[in-house]
């Protein structure tokens, strides 16, 4: 009896040491309604439907990204995800000690042959955002509000540019960035002012590709009657019937997907792009938008999509 | 006041006993919120102080941290004693380690022992630089020094980011960092060193800058105690209208002050850019300028003092990271917290303890 009790707790460990998951998100934190947010919705879906809990730690500095990492897998974490591209050179750094570890890295790149590296195309979903808006807007003339001026953010705002030409080549397009720091990330009211003053010069739709300064930029087009599009999260029941859609980055499938993989023993290294093919990028529409986003408007973006899909349109792509 | 500086004893109170209360009062009211949220206080502060000091892993990191307090609270030391508040030292160490990373990057075929020299130049050079217009504002225009720091923190970051994401960028990567510097520029790290001299040490980012930050508070001490140039600097701090009729210039001391201030700011960059990240990246010095201002506080503006808070400071935040790792309640909000607590108690309400500690020592 003995014996047999102690195979099957033995088999159950066994079962349990086949994944000991960790992620180690960024500076916004887990629930910064966005990105990181994406991700821990991933890690929570996962543990619901397999009951195995993800270990998670929160960076405030540059040093505690190798370090926690580091302490991650030498307590036995076999798999690791780094959530943003700033943790990039850190996942450099610590995954060639740990050669038996799997790391995951969102919005990077680093070759090593226990890394998976995760990218978007985040310039697809902002085509479709930037067409949605030419084609919502009565002025000719629309908004966009980066957070912080990085290449990441000025891909967005080209994809959507390029979306937005698409559909009208005349349109007149406002860009402008929230700021030079981190805090550009968080920094509502400035979010709002930037939106008010491009509906001032006379844009009637802005999309946000900002973190949490983008909650002022779509309360200030609630406030004006006008449009906004939300971003990475679906955020159009913030504001119901003023979020004209949102730019979906699904983090959290391919959080999912990877942890998944990493259980069943699927899980490879190497390089992964979700785009509008893969399904890891689009635009959002459900009760809350379905008013504003009419099916005229639907009908052009599907178009749009199976073109971007098929190879027939080309997004151009932000490069150094 | 005068009665206080006769008696020896009082002094003695002043610089050791009232800090250790004042921590001591923070650390049971942090213990208070941990309790409430759930965890033990007193596993807590024991995993808090094995994490910072628990190992050699972690007394590195302790140090490293403290590294960069110590180098940031000179920097406000200096400034204080001339009579300035600099706020700047964020910015100052921003730059700084702008100064040391493109010798870094630009020289990198040298060898160490001169490309070392240069960069530990050019980040004194580059942090004393980015002090100087507030100086020169303060000094000849009025403009006040709190304001004029405190926006060149938004320059220098504005700056960095234009550089970074524009200039310095390595191509090909989303990530606003340069390529890394040639490892012949690296200082060498605490384990690297110790090996040499046959003693064992675990591997942390803990490097050389330690030694120069303890190299310039000796320095900072020499200067402001044992020079003539020092006195000047005290005496206009105390009283500018005195060190006028004294035949000094207060305008000559504020300028001068800043860029010794800006230049030990700028050795921060020394920690963590040749020292750990070997890259030069976005808002390395992660608030320690800000940090500075406690350390300095803490410290009393005495080097001994300023090193011995870097410290402990170094301690919350490697201990205070253990602490988040390590129980799952506590978050790192939580920690950031536990580290306010300490500032509040022992820079804001240091005086708070004064009057009834000294009354109960002279009973």
């Amino acid at each position: 009896m003995r014996i047999i009790l102690l195979f099957l707790l033995s088999a159950a460990c066994a079962l349990a040491e086949g994944i000991k998951p960790a992620i180690v998100y960024d500076f916004g934190g887990k629930f910064d309604r966005s990105f990181n947010q994406s991700a821990s919705e991933g890690v929570a879906r996962f543990t619901r439907e397999t009951g195995i809990a993800f270990r998670d730690f929160e960076v405030t500095n540059a040093t505690q990204r190798v370090q926690v990492m580091r302490q991650f897998a030498r307590h036995g974490y076999n798999f690791i995800v780094a959530v943003g591209f700033s943790q990039a050179s850190a996942v450099e750094q610590v995954a060639p000690e740990f050669p038996d570890v799997r790391f995951v890295i969102i919005d990077g790149n680093v070759d090593l042959p226990n890394v998976e590296s995760v990218n978007f195309r985040e310039q697809e979903s902002s085509f479709l955002c930037g067409m949605a808006a030419a084609l919502s807007s009565k002025t000719g003339k629309i908004g966009f509000v980066g957070g912080m001026d990085i290449p990441l953010i000025r891909k967005f705002a080209l994809g959507y540019e390029a979306g937005a030409r698409h559909v009208n080549p005349k349109i007149e397009v406002f860009e402008n960035m929230t700021g030079s720091t981190p805090s550009a990330w968080n920094d509502p009211t400035r979010g709002a002012e930037l939106a008010k003053s491009q509906f001032g010069r006379g844009a009637d739709v802005v999309f946000h590709a900002a973190g949490g300064t983008g909650m002022g930029v779509m309360q200030a087009a609630q406030d004006a009657g006008l449009l906004s599009i939300g971003c990475d999260s679906n955020q159009d029941y913030i504001h119901p019937g003023s979020v004209l859609t949102s730019a979906l980055k699904r983090v959290d499938v391919a959080v999912y997907r990877a942890a998944t993989a990493a259980r069943n023993g699927s899980w490879v290294h190497g390089h992964v792009t979700f785009g509008l093919a893969e399904d890891g990028v689009g635009y959002s529409l459900d009760e809350y938008n379905r008013a504003i986003l009419t099916p005229a408007i639907e009908k052009r973006l599907e178009d749009a999509k199976r073109d971007i899909v098929a190879g027939r349109v080309a997004v151009p792509e932000y490069r150094e | 006041m005068s009665a206080e500086r006769a008696a020896p004893s009082l002094r003695w109170l002043e610089a050791l006993v009232l800090p250790l209360a004042n921590l001591v009062l923070a650390l049971l009211l942090s213990g208070l919120i941990i309790r409430l949220i759930g965890e033990s206080p007193l596993a807590a502060f024991r995993l808090m102080l094995s994490g910072a000091f628990g190992s050699q892993e972690a007394l590195g990191y302790t140090l490293y941290y403290a590294t960069n307090f110590i180098f940031t609270g000179l920097a406000v030391a200096v400034a204080f004693h001339a009579g300035l508040f600099n706020i700047g030292a964020e910015g100052q160490a921003y730059i700084g380690g702008l100064g040391a990373g493109l010798v870094c990057l630009g020289l990198g075929s040298l060898p160490f022992w001169l490309v070392a020299p240069l960069a530990i130049v050019a980040a004194a050079l580059f942090g004393a630089g980015w002090a100087l217009v507030p100086a020169w504002l303060q000094a000849r225009r009025g403009s006040h020094i709190v304001i004029t720091t405190i926006m060149f923190n938004f320059l220098a970051s504005a700056l960095m980011t234009w550089l970074l994401v524009n200039i310095l960028i390595k191509p090909g990567q989303q990530s606003p960092e340069t390529r890394e510097f040639a490892p012949g520029t690296w200082l060498p790290s605490a384990h690297d060193l110790l090996a040499r001299i046959g003693l064992s040490f675990a591997p942390s980012p803990l490097n050389l800058a330690f030694a120069l930050a303890i190299a310039a508070s000796a320095l900072v001490w020499l200067v402001i105690w044992r020079t003539r140039w020092g006195y000047a600097l005290r005496v206009a701090g105390k009283n500018a209208a005195a060190a006028r009729y004294a035949g000094i210039s207060p305008a000559r001391v504020t300028i001068a002050a800043m860029l010794l201030s800006g230049a030990l700011a700028g050795g921060l960059g020394l920690n963590e850019l040749m020292g750990a990240e070997h890259r030069i990246l976005l808002d390395f010095p992660g608030g320690a300028g800000f940090v500075g201002i406690a350390v300095a506080l803490m410290g009393r503006n005495n080097p001994v003092g300023i090193v011995i808070s870097a410290i402990l400071f170094g301690a919350l935040y490697q201990g205070g990271s253990e602490l988040s790792f390590d129980m799952p309640h506590v978050n790192r909000d939580t920690v950031v917290v536990i580290q306010g607590l300490v500032i509040l108690f022992c820079g804001a309400l240091e005086n708070v303890l004064k009057r009834p500690l000294s009354r109960l020592w002279s009973r």
